[in-house]
């Protein structure tokens, strides 16, 4: 089990350097970078502090894109670090060296010193909230926690009866009504439905605010937050529900349920205490899955009701070029995905003791 | 399978063939109504027994779920409006009305103060302005759904949204679905170092999340200024990049344990080829399941298009897509005022996206060997 464990969790270290590997690459190869937009506007009138610049590049983890902008020769940065002149070798030569294999060369450079930071925990500045990213990430996410965690509550407490009661009745008027839901809430889209709740409560009946987070007055926050966790928990519930469906199922057809009427236990007894508990099995499992989903926020739904939470963060960061922010949020989340894993192969050794790991 | 005494090779590789794992007379084998043992003499027992293949059996199934026919129905209808209905427009998806539009008006309030001091004059500036293009009309006669903010025809445009959003996906899933399966073929066939190599880049492009990579890459194309039709390119292939994954492992699995099977050992003792074993045992037997997921997963590149769309990150600015056109509901003047701009492309991106998902489930069940409908 330990050697196990020990195995897996080495494993989830190689994934998540492979996948740091990709989103570095990826990041850097995005064009659009917060420093550069912020002076970019300023530099054609202001004369741009070059030190002041260095050190903020050095602050934020990249100060090799000077290197490579200058031997790429954009105007911008022959300015700011060669006072106008372009770069030239000792004979008074200009540089030809061909931005590409600079390019390479500073990414990897850079994945390298923001590697070594990271693993000792420094993950950088946030460009944009110019604040250190934990900080960031630790501010929005309980918002995002808190809508999550309602919604998978009411999420369970929908579900879980519903699937029972139309494994109970297969093919039944109720199972045909649940699974034609079921469907419906798997395939209607989020921004979609969205963008419908807020057109027809919002602004039709003006039932409810269009956006927002509201007051920090507790009641208003509430107000504010039941569209969003409405339209999240009614797009989960469908894939849960035809999840415990299907265990029901398959517990229903298990020799020991068999076994139960066979003795004389009423039907209520046999559903209640034996189906149902043995439903909850699997279940448990899943719910390590929802890991990243319950920390990492939804990013769809809260853009659409312009909810504070992580995901809207990072939506805003991401078309920013706010690289620390990105790379810190998407690791976070691919973190929360690899445990999420793990615990769900740990889970099934754990509830069912049938199942041995390692093999 | 059983221990009989099937000591004949060909026995043996018919079996291989893949009849033993299937060896499932359809439900609907009857026997015909022998009402009389004349009409029974004479005649070959085989003309008088229908059985049906498997294939018939699932089809049958298919065809029996009502759930199943209406997502095929509804996808068949969604092709044509789509791919048929634009002959049938007298616009064309850029087309541009320029008959004079619905007079805007506009009140302004300009409070004046007049030389006796009264500062309380209100008078009114209204402004009538006649479009040179009939912009924004509601639904009526000539246009169905209405006219966009340029003048272009709603209804002509989702049709050719229609045409793009359903092209790329059926494209990606073919590209998803080849790799997937040469990949996943060779890990699970070979195993060792191979699967390895191979399994690894897959749980590597599962743990990183989807749409945060789809927006950087986005964001990427767009600041390159990369918004001809090549964008959509660009994002087919990324599409399929970070998709064949789930296919692969998928394939992988199943060739797994069918590798373990008893056809497959008999299949060897015959002294098959591996490439008679490949593409005779192994594949028709993932077949199935292949199926069902490139049907589920047409779903949900349609979804994955649409979401991009709806950040405005999707295809190149001003072409139709469905998931361009939701994009509108982003912005408040067009969710509040105009919902024939967004909400036939939101119905229509749900309605593909539902009948994809009862397809897909209507053939798992009919693919299913131990259903009992």
């Amino acid at each position: 089990m330990i050697k196990y464990v020990v195995n897996r969790i080495l494993l989830a270290i190689l994934m998540l350097f492979g996948v740091s590997v990709i989103l570095y690459s990826l990041v850097r190869v995005m064009p659009v970078n917060y420093i550069e937009q912020k002076y970019y506007s300023t530099h054609q009138n202001v004369e741009v502090d070059s030190e002041e610049l260095k050190q903020l590049m050095l602050d934020y983890n990249v100060e090799d894109l000077a290197e490579v902008k200058a031997q790429g020769r954009s105007e911008l940065w022959d300015k700011v670090f060669r006072n106008g002149k372009p770069a030239t070798d000792k004979d008074g030569n200009v540089k030809t060296s061909s931005p590409f294999i600079a390019a390479t060369k500073s990414v990897v450079a850079g994945y390298w010193s923001w590697m070594t930071k990271f693993i000792r925990g420094d993950f950088g500045k946030s460009f944009k909230y110019n604040r250190p990213v934990e900080d960031v990430i630790s501010q929005y996410m309980g918002t995002s926690f808190a809508i999550s965690l309602i919604s998978l509550v009411l999420e369970l407490l929908i579900a879980i009866p519903l699937g029972v009661k139309s494994a109970c009745n297969q093919y039944g008027k109720l199972d045909y009504i649940t699974t034609v839901l079921t469907m419906i809430g798997i395939s209607f889209p989020s921004f979609f439905f969205g963008s419908l709740v807020i057109k027809i409560f919002a602004v039709e009946l003006g039932w409810f605010p269009v956006g927002g987070m509201g007051s920090s007055e507790i009641f208003d926050r509430m107000w504010h937050l039941v569209l969003p966790i409405a339209v999240l928990t009614i797009l989960s519930v469908g894939s849960m529900m035809r999840y415990t469906r299907t265990n029901t199922l398959e517990v229903l057809n298990a020799d020991y349920i068999r076994t139960a009427r066979a003795k004389g236990l009423s039907e209520h007894t046999v559903i209640y205490k034996h189906v149902f508990r043995n439903t909850l099995i699997p279940l448990v499992t899943t719910l390590a899955g929802i890991i990243p989903s319950l920390f990492g926020g939804a990013m769809i739904t809260e853009t659409i009701f312009d909810i504070q939470g992580i995901g809207n963060i990072a939506y805003q960061a991401m078309s920013e070029g706010d690289i620390p922010f990105i790379m810190a949020y998407n690791m976070f989340i691919a973190a929360l995905t690899v445990i999420g894993i793990l615990l769900t192969d740990l889970m099934y050794a754990v509830v069912d003791p049938r199942v041995k790991l390692g093999k | 399978m059983d221990k009989e005494e099937k000591t004949l090779p060909e026995e043996i590789a018919e079996i291989a063939d893949g009849e033993g794992v299937k060896t499932e007379i359809g439900e609907g084998a009857e026997l015909a109504k022998a009402e009389s043992a004349d009409e029974l003499h004479g005649e070959n027992l085989n003309d008088r027994v229908k059985v049906l293949s498997p294939g018939m059996t699932v089809l049958k199934r298919f065809f029996r779920s009502k759930l199943s026919m209406i997502g095929l129905i509804t996808l068949i209808v969604l092709f044509l409006f789509s791919f048929i209905g634009p002959l049938f427009s007298p616009y064309d998806d850029e087309t541009v009305d320029s008959t004079p539009g619905k007079a805007s008006v506009t009140i302004t309030k300009i409070a004046y103060a007049t030389e006796d001091g009264d500062s309380d004059e209100i008078a009114y500036q209204i402004t009538v302005g006649y479009p040179s293009e009939n912009i924004k009309a509601d639904m009526n006669g000539k246009h169905w759904l209405g006219t966009d903010e340029l003048g272009r025809d709603i209804l002509t445009r989702l049709m050719y949204g229609g045409r793009i959003s359903l092209t790329i996906s059926l494209i990606v899933i073919i590209m998803e679905t080849v790799i997937g399966v040469i990949l996943g073929g060779l890990a699970g066939y070979f195993g060792g170092w191979v699967d390895q190599l191979i399994m690894r880049i897959v749980d590597i492009l599962y743990c990183i999340p989807t749409l945060p990579i789809m927006l950087i890459l986005s964001a990427m194309f767009t600041s390159r200024g990369i918004e001809s039709i090549a964008r959509l390119y660009y994002m087919m292939g990324i599409l399929t990049l970070m998709g064949w994954a789930g296919t692969a492992r998928l394939v992988r699995g199943q060739i797994l344990s069918l590798r373990e099977q008893e056809f497959m050992l008999a299949a060897k003792c015959t002294g098959l080829s591996t490439r008679r074993k490949i593409f005779k045992h192994l594949i028709p037997n993932v077949l199935p399941q292949l199926i069902v997921s490139m049907t589920l997963g047409l779903g949900s590149i349609i979804l994955t298009e649409a979401t991009l769309g709806f950040l405005g990150l999707g295809a190149p600015l001003g072409t139709a897509t469905w998931g361009s056109m939701i994009n509108y509901a982003t912005k408040s003047e067009y969710l509040n005022n105009f919902p024939n701009f967004w909400i036939p492309a939101g119905i229509c991106i749900t309605l593909a996206i539902l009948a994809f998902n009862f397809v897909g489930d209507g053939l798992r069940d009919a693919f299913d060997p131990k259903s009992k409908r």
